[in-house]
């Protein structure tokens, strides 16, 4: 085991880079370019530190820290495992593009507060990074609720009354969810006497019977779930959309929902453990709840007419992919549900940046009023195509690649419902998408004469972000080894070798 | 003079309250810095004492050389030294805030005011040094006697508060009483250790006299605690006190009755007796478990700050009773961690209203608005921070004392307790995010047609006396958290009664 391991500073100062950077970002509220330069650093030096530790996990290592004992026998620890440096490899990589994006969007849209709304960012991506690389559930905790608290000022932004709402409802879900974890790895503690990661888990041989399982299971699932977007915890996730759209785009298509999803996977490969989920028939609890949410989310999209909204439930949606490739239990489950992570990632962060700049250039936030854009922004609408098509599941655009796997993953499980859904989903998806790409391209537009296209500090990321999704889909072990990566965790968790 | 440390806490609180009273009006302005230097010496002392205490073991201190159980001894162990330093370092940071606060609220009443400051401390710090159940008496009863006094000279409607509290409080003191007449009849003792010693052979549940005892001096306590439904007297204490009390009573005061129980509890009677033969933490479990909810939802409703951080207290107190009624070393090492987390975050919350008063005339919360932050950023940060240490988030303190009781609560399969401490941290987000919102959000026009806030220094920061012990406060609050493990290994582990 130990050659596995190894002792290494870099996690606890991938983890500390944002925050280092929000005394900076505060101190100069004044002079907004080296503001911007303080988040910029700290992303670019945040990648690297990250893309540092990749070699390693590619190995299969973990670079481990310990920092301090937290509580009597439970230390606040680091550990970048493999599936720790994919997450954080796709949250700190994309927080570069959105850094970028979200100057021109708040400058664009002359925001108020640009200030707290940086420094916030910095705080939700060092939590993020840290939820990535916990080595156990107190860790894990700990930079959950930092989450939680660090997003509460992105979500009320607008200080409006209705974002305010949104505000409240977000604390309401996801305080709640915290509790219910903290609950569950409490109970966790007492039932096993420890909160370590381990891939394939740690309760075989604990006498918990199979009720106290489930419990505990659903203790889990409420923690973990609503920022997962599981149904019936979803809610909060639409509401939370009147937060300014890098938000919506890099916390809830990445960082926040994803890190919702991560600890869905975190408890599944990791606290319980396959054998023990198939054993007490849990993994079946949670493909049902995933298979309901992928098809009640997509239904749900058809109905919103803002467009964020009907993003929001397109996530809420997708979110489940991911949960029901981990709870089919298979390794090309697993493998399809981790490249979901990623791939639904950078197409989603494209959809939303297109939905803002959108909104920053015509003021237009309804799919109604879309019709004819293409002419006037020639470049975020063909991002937009190159997203949707992705989600749908159209080659040569990554999302194919993660849903073959997910199909695959069906196939090995024998379960030709979950393949039936995914098909259906995909054709849903599809339906959902292309109604607002065709009146963007074919329908005649009105009020659009003096328009151009957005301000480059947007189009350049997302057209960027757009590029990546195709090129993950043509080479998905290109420059990032995702999939290399995703195959290495999905072995680790199940034993098996796909 | 390591030898007569004991005795030392209650020289210096003695020797100050009477060098105070005898300042001339003239010179009033020089009770506070006598205070500040009787106050910073015992919390000098009682750190000092904590060390020892750790390194070297129990300290007895016996008077005029009489062996206990005759004479009376002061006994450091591990918990009371763990608690002196709670109440003397706290009321060091409040009473160095008081500087300003009373020049404003009492300026004519300064000599008084300190001298019965240094009574009401020398009171609690002799009910954590005694070893005697007599001599706790009596430091109750001047501990007691003190804060009714401190209570009275508030604002208009105090002096009813604080006789409310007399009545209340003396009843409680009288049922002690009582039940100490119960123990010493049975027992013929009243030292602590010796009780300790003498308990087993009388067998409790085979004679009714010791139960009784038992009964009526947890009542007492119970009522000095705020324990539900015994809580009547404390929303207007704390409310209409003057704010230099209520941030000096609110932290502390309940903290050593709290002590006072799980000395009578754990150190006298013992786990058996208590929890398995006559199960009275049963009863203290839900009542408590009641209390947490009760003052969750009743803070909720309040519309004034300090009424609020009142009723927040009564739930808070909750959590260090459940803590006692679960009798096992995960739910004792919340309760104490509590009543240190507890002091430091009520202490802060109570400062930031003082401030608040001091500088806006009011602690209103329908009036907040994001001027406040604006204008007091520091005060408001500490506020947030002390509010999300309360709500019990991660890496903050109140995090840590809950964690540790959920803990206790799973280990006896608790359920029910295990629900109420998660709700009530909930009921707290509210409370609390309610008035993080206004400061942080409400734009100041809803109101200002109305009313002219009434200023009297200028809405800033308060002076740097003011200020400073409000941020200590909270950056305690984070170092708290972070190193509890050290906290509950070095410290709290020791002082687990024997049979756990």
């Amino acid at each position: 085991m130990n050659d596995l391991t190894y002792i290494s500073y870099i996690p606890l100062w991938a983890v500390l880079v944002s925050l280092a950077a929000v005394p900076l970002i505060l101190m100069s509220s004044r002079k907004p370019n080296l503001r911007e330069t303080w988040t910029l650093l700290a992303a670019g030096i945040k990648f690297l530190l990250v893309f540092s530790l990749l070699p390693g996990a590619l190995e299969g290592k973990s670079a481990v820290i310990g920092l301090l004992e937290i509580s009597p026998g439970v230390d606040l620890a680091l550990k970048a495992d493999p599936f720790g440096v994919f997450f954080a490899l796709i949250s700190s990589g994309l927080w570069m593009f959105t850094s970028i994006y979200s100057i021109g969007y708040m400058r664009g849209n002359r925001e108020h507060k640009q200030t707290r709304y940086f420094a916030s960012f910095a705080v939700c991506l060092s939590a993020t990074i840290g939820i990535a690389f916990s080595a156990n559930l107190l860790t894990f905790i700990i930079f959950y609720e930092i989450l939680t608290i660090a997003t509460y000022p992105l979500v009320i932004h607008k200080e409006t009354r209705e974002a305010i709402r949104g505000g409240r409802q977000y604390l309401l879900y996801t305080l709640t969810a915290g509790l219910l974890l903290i609950a569950a790895a409490a109970w966790t503690y007492m039932a096993t006497g420890s909160m370590e990661f381990k891939a394939g888990g740690f309760f075989e041989g604990t006498e918990l019977s199979s009720a106290a399982m489930t419990t505990l299971f659903f203790l889990f699932l409420g923690g973990v779930g609503v920022k997962a977007g599981i149904m019936p915890l979803h809610s909060w996730l639409p509401t939370a959309m009147v937060a300014p759209t890098p938000v919506s785009a890099l916390l809830h298509a990445v960082a926040v929902v994803k890190a919702g999803v991560f600890g869905v996977i975190r408890v599944v490969g990791f606290v319980f453990g396959p054998e023990v989920m198939a054993a007490h028939g849990l993994n079946i609890i949670l493909a049902v709840f995933a298979a309901t949410t992928i098809i009640l989310a997509s239904l749900l999209a058809f109905k919103q007419e803002n467009l964020k909204r009907r993003l929001a439930y397109s996530t809420v949606g997708h979110l489940s992919y991911i949960v029901l490739g981990a709870a089919l239990l298979t390794p090309s489950g697993f493998t399809g549900g981790l490249m979901h992570i990623a791939t639904h990632a950078t197409m989603k962060i494209t959809l939303f940046f297109c939905a803002g700049a959108i909104y920053i250039n015509l003021h237009r936030e309804n799919i109604s009023q879309l019709n004819g854009i293409a002419k006037i922004m020639p470049w975020t609408m063909a991002a937009f195509v190159i997203g949707s098509l992705g989600l749908a599941g159209v080659p040569p655009v990554n999302g194919f690649v993660s849903k073959w796997y997910l199909a695959m993953g069906a196939l090995e499980a024998d379960q030709l419902v979950v393949l039936g859904i995914f098909i259906l989903s995909g054709l849903l998806n599809a339906g959902y998408f292309f109604p607002i790409i065709h009146r963007a391209y074919f329908r005649k537009g009105e009020g659009l004469k003096g328009h151009k296209e957005a301000s480059a500090l947007m189009v350049v990321p997302l057209v960027a972000t757009a590029l990546l999704s195709v090129l993950i889909g043509l080479r998905p072990d290109l420059f990032f080894h995702i999939f290399e990566l995703a195959g290495g965790i999905a072995r680790s968790i199940t034993g098996v070798v796909p | 003079m390591v030898k007569n440390a004991p005795i030392l806490i209650p020289v210096v609180y003695l020797t100050a309250c009477l060098v105070i009273a005898l300042i001339r009006p003239r010179f009033r302005h020089f009770a506070y810095p006598v205070t500040l230097v009787a106050v910073s010496l015992a919390s000098a002392i009682s750190i000092g004492m904590l060390c020892l205490v750790i390194q070297y073991g129990i300290m007895r201190y016996q008077f005029g050389g009489w062996v206990p159980p005759i004479g009376i001894e002061y006994v450091i162990d591990p918990l009371s030294g763990f608690v002196l330093v709670v109440i003397n370092a706290v009321a060091c940071l409040v009473l160095i805030h008081s500087l300003n606060v009373n020049k404003v609220e009492m300026d004519q009443r300064l000599v008084p005011y300190y001298a019965v400051v240094m009574l009401f401390m020398l009171g609690l710090n002799g009910m954590v040094l005694t070893g005697d159940f007599f001599n706790l008496f009596v430091f109750l009863e001047i501990s007691s006697l003190a804060a009714y006094g401190l209570i009275a000279v508030g604002s208009k409607g105090s002096a009813f508060a604080a006789f409310r509290y007399l009545i209340l409080g003396t009843v409680g003191a009288s049922l002690y009483l009582l039940g100490l007449g119960f123990l010493y009849l049975k027992t013929g003792s009243l030292n602590m250790a010796d009780l300790a010693a003498i308990i087993p052979f009388v067998q409790p549940q085979k004679d009714p006299a010791l139960i009784i005892a038992l009964v009526l001096m947890t009542t007492g306590i119970c009522i000095k605690m705020a324990i539900v439904p015994l809580h009547g007297w404390l929303p207007d204490a704390y409310t209409l006190a003057p704010s230099v009390t209520s941030s000096l009573i609110a932290p502390i005061g309940t903290k050593v009755a709290a002590y006072v129980l799980i000395r009578m509890l754990f150190g006298v009677y013992g786990v058996d007796v208590i929890s398995r033969e006559f199960p009275i933490t049963f009863v203290l479990g839900w009542l408590a478990a009641a209390g947490i909810i009760y003052g969750s939802v009743m803070a909720i409703a309040q519309t004034e700050l300090k009424r609020m951080l009142a009723y927040s207290s009564v739930a808070q107190v909750g959590y260090i009773g459940l803590g006692i009624s679960m009798a096992n070393p995960l739910g004792l090492i919340g309760a104490v961690l509590h009543v240190l987390n507890h002091a430091v975050m009520k202490a802060c919350l109570f400062l930031v209203a003082a401030n608040l008063r001091i500088q806006t005339g009011h602690s209103d919360i329908s009036r907040f608005d994001h001027t406040y932050r604006v204008k007091m950023p520091w005060t408001m940060a500490a506020f947030t921070v002390a509010a999300i240490s309360m709500i019990g988030l991660p890496p903050l303190a109140g995090f840590f004392s809950k964690w540790y009781l959920a803990l206790g609560a799973i280990e006896n399969s608790q359920w029910i307790f295990l629900g109420v401490i998660l709700v009530s941290s909930l009921l707290n987000a509210v409370y609390f995010f309610r008035i993080i919102e206004k400061v942080y959000m409400k734009s100041p026009g809803d109101h200002a047609a109305k009313e002219e806030p009434a200023v009297k220094f200028g809405s800033v920061e308060p002076a740097l006396s003011m200020l400073v012990p409000t941020i200590v406060f909270a950056v305690l609050l984070i170092g708290l958290g972070l190193f509890n493990a050290l906290i509950v290994t070095r410290l709290i582990l020791p002082m687990l009664p024997p049979g756990m």
